[in-house]
Parts: C-alpha cells; structure tokens; sequence
C-alpha cells in the first residue's frame, strides 16, 4: 500500500442472516485528510465502522488501516487507532486523571508515559485544571473532551469520532471541532460519522452511505455540485399545510423543512415556481418569500438519497 | 496475555468498588453480620425447655418424680397448673414447649400393680424439636424407672441388681455438640458465594448496559485480560471476608481449628475462582444487571445455603435434591471446612473434593470466556 493512504477498503461486505448490512463498499482515506461518513440511521455506517476498527470481521471484502490487514491484524489496528464512540464511554465514578491513567494502561502505556501524555491531551482540551475532578460531574462538553482526550491518550495516527459530538451544544460543537482541526495538522487522519450537516461541511472529503451502498463520494463542494435539482427556497405562513400541498405538486423531486421555511428541490424550476404560487394561492397560503438558492450539503445529501433509493 | 492491561482492569475496578458505598457495605459489614446472626441466633441446641406441670396427686411421690425435671438442665420448669384450661391458653402462647400431667391416682395404681401413667404434652410445631423434646422426657423417666425398680428389688432382699446394658456415649469431632462448631465452618462457604458471585456477576453486564463495552474492546485489551482483570479484585476482598470469618470464629465463637490452616485458605481459594467464574458467567450471559443479581441469587447464593450441607444434611434429602448437590461447588467447600475444623482431615480425605473445585473452576472459566467471545463479537 502506498505511505499515503491511512485506510484503504475493497468491497467491503457484511452480511448478518439474510440482511446485507454493507454493500460491497470501496474508498480511500489519505494521512492527515478529515474524511467524512455519511449516512441515514441503519445505512451501515456503524457496521462498517466496526469492521475498520476492528470489532467485527467483514463477510467479504479486503481492507487496510494504518497499513494493517482488517481481517489478520485486528490487534495492531486497535493500537494504532483512536475511537471515540457515541455514547459516552468514560467511567463516571473515575476522576478525569484516573480515567486518562485507565486508558493509558490498557493501551500498554508505561506510568512515566501516561503522566507525561495526560499533561499534553489535558492541556490540549482544555481539562489540565480539573484533574482531580470526578468525571460524573463535568458538563457534558466537559466529558466530550475528555473522551477526546483519551482517546488520542496513545498518540494513535487515526482517529475515529463516531457521531462524538450527538447532544452537546454549538459552543462546545465547535470549540470540539477546532481540536479535530488542529489535529488534522498535525498529520492525523480523522474519520468522522456525523449527522449534523454543518459537520460536514467541515470534512475535506465525504462519502455518502445509504442500504448499505457507497452513493457518492467527493468534497463538499463536488456532492453540492452532483446536484441535478435546482433548489426553491419558500417561507409560507403556515409551514406543515404548505409542505403537504408541495409534496402532491409534479415534477417535484424533494420537499423538505430548512430551517423556517421549505427547500423544494426539481428539474423544472420555472414551472414549479409558478404551480407553487398557484397551490399556495388556492389554499389561502401566503407566501413570504420565495428565491432560488444553491442546494445545501443537506440538499445534496436527500437529493442523493432519495435517487439512490429509487434506482 | 498482557499483565500491564490486566492491572489497569484491576486497579479500575477497585476505584468503582472504592467509590460505591453499597458494594463496600456487601463487602465488609455484610460477612460481620452474618456471623454475628447465625453465630448466635442459628442455635440448634436444646437446652431449659419451658415446661410447666399439673401435678393433681400433690403427693410425696409425685413430688420426688417431678423434682427429676427440675434437677435437669434441659427444663425449665416455670409454672404450676391447677386446672386444664390453663394448658390450652399456655402452649397457644408458646409460654411453655412442654407440659406433663400428673394424674390423680398416680401413685396408688404405682404401689398396687407396680405401673402408673403420666401425660406428656408437647407443642408440635416444630416437629424436629418437638421429637427432641420427647427424647429428654423419655431419657428422664427411663432414669426414675431404673431407679425405682432397683429400690425394689433391694427392699426384697435381692440385692443391687446390675442393670444389662448402659450406655457409654462420646459425640466425635463436636464433643459439646455447640452448632456454633458445624454452622461457623460452612459459613464461610455461604460468605465466600456472596462477596464473590454476587458482585461479579454485575460487573460486565455492567459494562455493556453503559455503552463502555464497546470503547474497551476497540481497545486492544483482550477479553480473557478483561476478564482476569475484573475477577482479581473481588479475589483479594473473597480472601479478606475469609479471613474476617475464620478470625470471628476463633476469637468470638471460640470454634476449634483442628486441621491445617494453609490447606483451609488454600481449597478456600480453589472455591473462591469457581464462584468468581461462575459470577463471571453469569455476568457475561445476562441482558442487565437486575436480570444478573437475579441469577447469581437463584443459581449461587441459595443452592449454597440450601443444599451444600452448610446447616440441612444432603443425607435427609430426597435423592433429587441430593443429585443437583453435586453440582453446587459450596457443597465441596462445605465438606472441607467442615472436615478441616471438627476432623483436622487433610488431602488424604478430601482430595476428591479439591478436584470437584478444580474441575468448577475450569469449567466456569472457559464457559465465561467462550460465552463472552461469542456475545460480542
């Protein structure tokens, strides 16, 4: 495998029973690249996750991380990873030294090394004065970092972050995210799974999972770009009424809340903007606004998947 | 096999032990108070039955009989009845366990025709004591009815009469016959199930109903590591509880310690891996932890109460629960305290029950771990 490539998979499949969890899936990741995972629930986003790290042996299908084989050398690629799960993974009764001093032994660290590595993550999250703190009683965004923190206790080259960020606030969100960054420049290869869109966006590069098949794949601005539709943005007066008199209109290709109003995606955008006033217009529904506007990585996201569920 | 990972479980696992104030009162009052409860409460010794007595005759012979029980150590005659009624009001009180009535002719068929009738009423509630009882009654008049028949064949000049056979008796191994002796040993049994069944068995499904699971095992910590890790801890409190037992034994109890200590710690520990496997197991095989204390209860703590011998014979029992006894590790355990304390017995005796624990503990071991593998993978 070339020295670039922190994770390298080909068709990647898993089966349980009669259900085909993952499709013969195929990507690359480079060192040091933010690479995003995207997918509804139940895509087969946490099943291939866990073939990459190591928790589960894929049906079919070949793979490196690291420079490690995903079906012969599961021990190696653990050492060598850092995960950072989306439920809260740290021992609440433990303080957060102890949680570090934990983590550190499991990964093989030596006392002098986890002493000297939990002053460097501390001080990186932010964390270096509540040592002696029991990790129960932090905020949440508080115990983020420190999973965080723990998780690159071992100075691992990958790092996973499966949903991590799911119920903290923006604040914390984004304070998180400068960490990722900073890490990602430091030569560290991230792989996010994330449902949060503005997330997204900060990936380098995304691929977009749906049953279980690879549907796209590019940087923000290239699934922006897939998008065939041309995106209407419509504020009505009363949002859910509009959105059922939309949704039974032709030619239109998605219709979905955005925010306080309405993104309707289709091919024929002159003639949808008028059958909307129209129908609107019959109903008593008055508009506010109504615009086009370049589709959203959310657009992108639902205008592939609803394709992809189609074909 | 990674000792450094081991120890991490290890020292983890005492800081949520540390930290959790019901698991330390489990660990330390709880073997305390068992001892104290069943060291002085379980008595199975019979000793001033509460007796009262309707004597109708109030004669001189009837009082020499009744004098017999009062002399005894084994009654406690407490009332005089002048009526029936009384009795009926007494026993239904539980006031008095035995009454002896004392009809009005009671000497005179005794002196005409050599044999007289007495009443013996016990409360039968308790049928084992109650037979018991009757044994100390019966043992009593036998006593006066030798007694009265030598006086009467030395006043027809026949001279001390030998009678055939007495009774010479001994009680081996628990000379005093003190229950504290046969109850402290199989306590430790009961004790050492508790602490370690019970707590092992929450500690991995405890583990997975909190979502940390998933995060160990993408570390490289091996499950076996894990496993050793989450047992060693709850190894050296089972170990301390033992010898908090075996102190209280000795120094509050007074129970003798016959045979050699280093062999009553060491079986002890064979047994303690067994029960800690079989938490293990049971921990590694349940949905939740109320599902997991459930099991440790049905499977672990009451067999081991029940049927290993610890205070209701296997001998007395009906073959199927003598059966399922086998498969109770407390019941080896229970026969080697037992046999090191009143017998002083060493390997020579009680090899095949080391290899009953030997075998428990393999086998508990390897189902936990082939059980755990397969669950998570």
């Amino acid at each position: 495998m070339e020295a670039d490539k922190a994770i390298v998979v080909q068709n990647l499949t898993k089966v349980f029973g009669k259900f085909k969890a993952v499709d013969g899936i195929s990507f690359e990741v480079h060192r040091g690249e933010i690479f995003g995972f995207l997918g509804p629930n139940g895509a087969g986003k946490s099943t291939t996750i866990r073939m990459l790290n190591g928790l589960l042996l894929p049906t079919s299908g070949e793979g490196t991380v690291a420079g490690y084989d995903i079906i012969r050398q599961q021990d190696r690629i653990k050492q060598h990873l850092g995960y950072m799960s989306q439920r809260f993974s740290l021992y609440g009764d433990l303080t957060v030294a102890e949680n570090l001093s934990f983590f550190g032994g499991v990964y093989g660290l030596s006392a002098a090394k986890v002493k000297e590595r939990s002053q460097e993550v501390l001080s990186l999250v932010g964390l270096l004065d509540r040592q002696k703190e029991l990790t129960g009683l932090l905020p949440l965004g508080l115990k983020q970092r420190l999973a965080l923190a723990s998780a690159i206790l071992h100075e691992p080259p990958i790092l996973f972050l499966d949903e991590a960020t799911s119920g903290v606030d923006p604040i914390s969100r984004r304070t998180f995210w400068d960490m990722i960054y900073h890490m990602a420049e430091q030569g560290v290869t991230i792989l996010v799974t994330t449902h949060y869109m503005d997330e997204a966006e900060f990936c380098d590069r995304l691929v977009l999972i749906s049953q279980g098949r690879l549907i796209a794949e590019g940087t923000p601005r290239e699934l922006k770009a897939a998008v065939p539709e041309q995106i209407i943005a419509v504020y009505p007066d009363r949002l859910d009424d509009a959105l059922e008199v939309i949704k039974k209109l032709p030619d239109i290709a998605e219709a979905a809340v955005f925010g306080t109003g309405l993104h309707v995606a289709t091919l024929k955008a002159d003639q949808t903007e008028a059958a909307l006033r129209e129908a609107l217009g019959a109903q008593q529904i008055a508009i506010k606004s109504m615009g086009r506007v370049p589709p959203s990585l959310e657009d992108a996201f639902i205008s592939l998947t609803t394709r992809a569920g189609r074909s | 096999m990674n000792f450094g990972r081991t120890w991490a479980i290890f020292r983890k696992e005492l800081i949520h032990i540390r930290r959790d104030i019901r698991s330390l009162i489990q660990i330390i009052l709880l073997p305390i108070m068992l001892m104290m409860l069943y060291g002085y409460a379980l008595t199975f010794d019979i000793k001033h039955v509460p007796t009262a007595i309707y004597d109708q005759e109030q004669s001189r012979v009837s009082a020499e009989f009744i004098r017999r029980f009062q002399g005894s150590e084994y009654f406690k005659v407490s009332r005089f009845l002048s009526s029936y009624g009384e009795i009926d009001h007494l026993l239904t009180t539980r006031q008095v366990q035995l009454v002896l009535v004392l009809p009005f002719d009671f000497s005179r068929p005794l002196k005409k025709k050599g044999t007289t009738k007495v009443q013996v009423l016990v409360d039968g509630t308790d049928a084992n004591t109650a037979n018991i009882i009757l044994g100390y009654v019966q043992a009593v008049i036998g006593v006066y009815n030798q007694n009265v028949v030598t006086e009467r064949l030395d006043r027809q000049g026949l001279g001390y009469v030998k009678v055939p056979v007495t009774t010479e008796s001994r009680f081996w191994f628990n000379e005093d016959l003190e229950s504290v002796n046969y109850i402290v040993p199989g306590l430790i049994a009961v004790i050492m199930t508790m602490v370690g069944a019970l707590l092992t068995a929450l500690t991995v499904v405890r583990e997975v109903e909190r979502g940390s699971m998933e995060s160990l095992m993408s570390t490289p910590l091996k499950k076996a590591e894990l496993l050793l890790g989450k047992m060693a801890p709850y190894f050296v409190i089972g170990m301390v509880d033992m010898l908090i037992t075996i102190a209280m034994g000795q120094f509050l109890f007074g129970v003798p310690q016959r045979g050699s200590f280093l062999l009553l710690i060491g079986l002890s520990a064979l047994f303690l891996i067994a029960t800690l496997a079989h938490g293990l197991l049971i921990s590694v095989t349940s949905e939740n932890q109320l599902q997991a204390y459930q099991m440790a209860m049905l499977t672990t703590f009451l067999p081991a109460f029940l049927i290993s011998g610890f205070v209701f014979s296997i001998y007395l029992m009906p073959w199927p629960l003598q059966a399922m006894s086998f498969l109770v590790p407390a019941r080896y355990l229970v026969t080697i305290t037992k046999g090191i304390y009143l017998k002083g017995l060493g390997l020579k005796v009680l090899w095949p029950d080391m290899l009953m624990l030997m075998g428990a503990s393999v086998l508990f071991m390897s189902l936990a771990l082939k059980k755990f593998v397969k669950k998570i993978r």
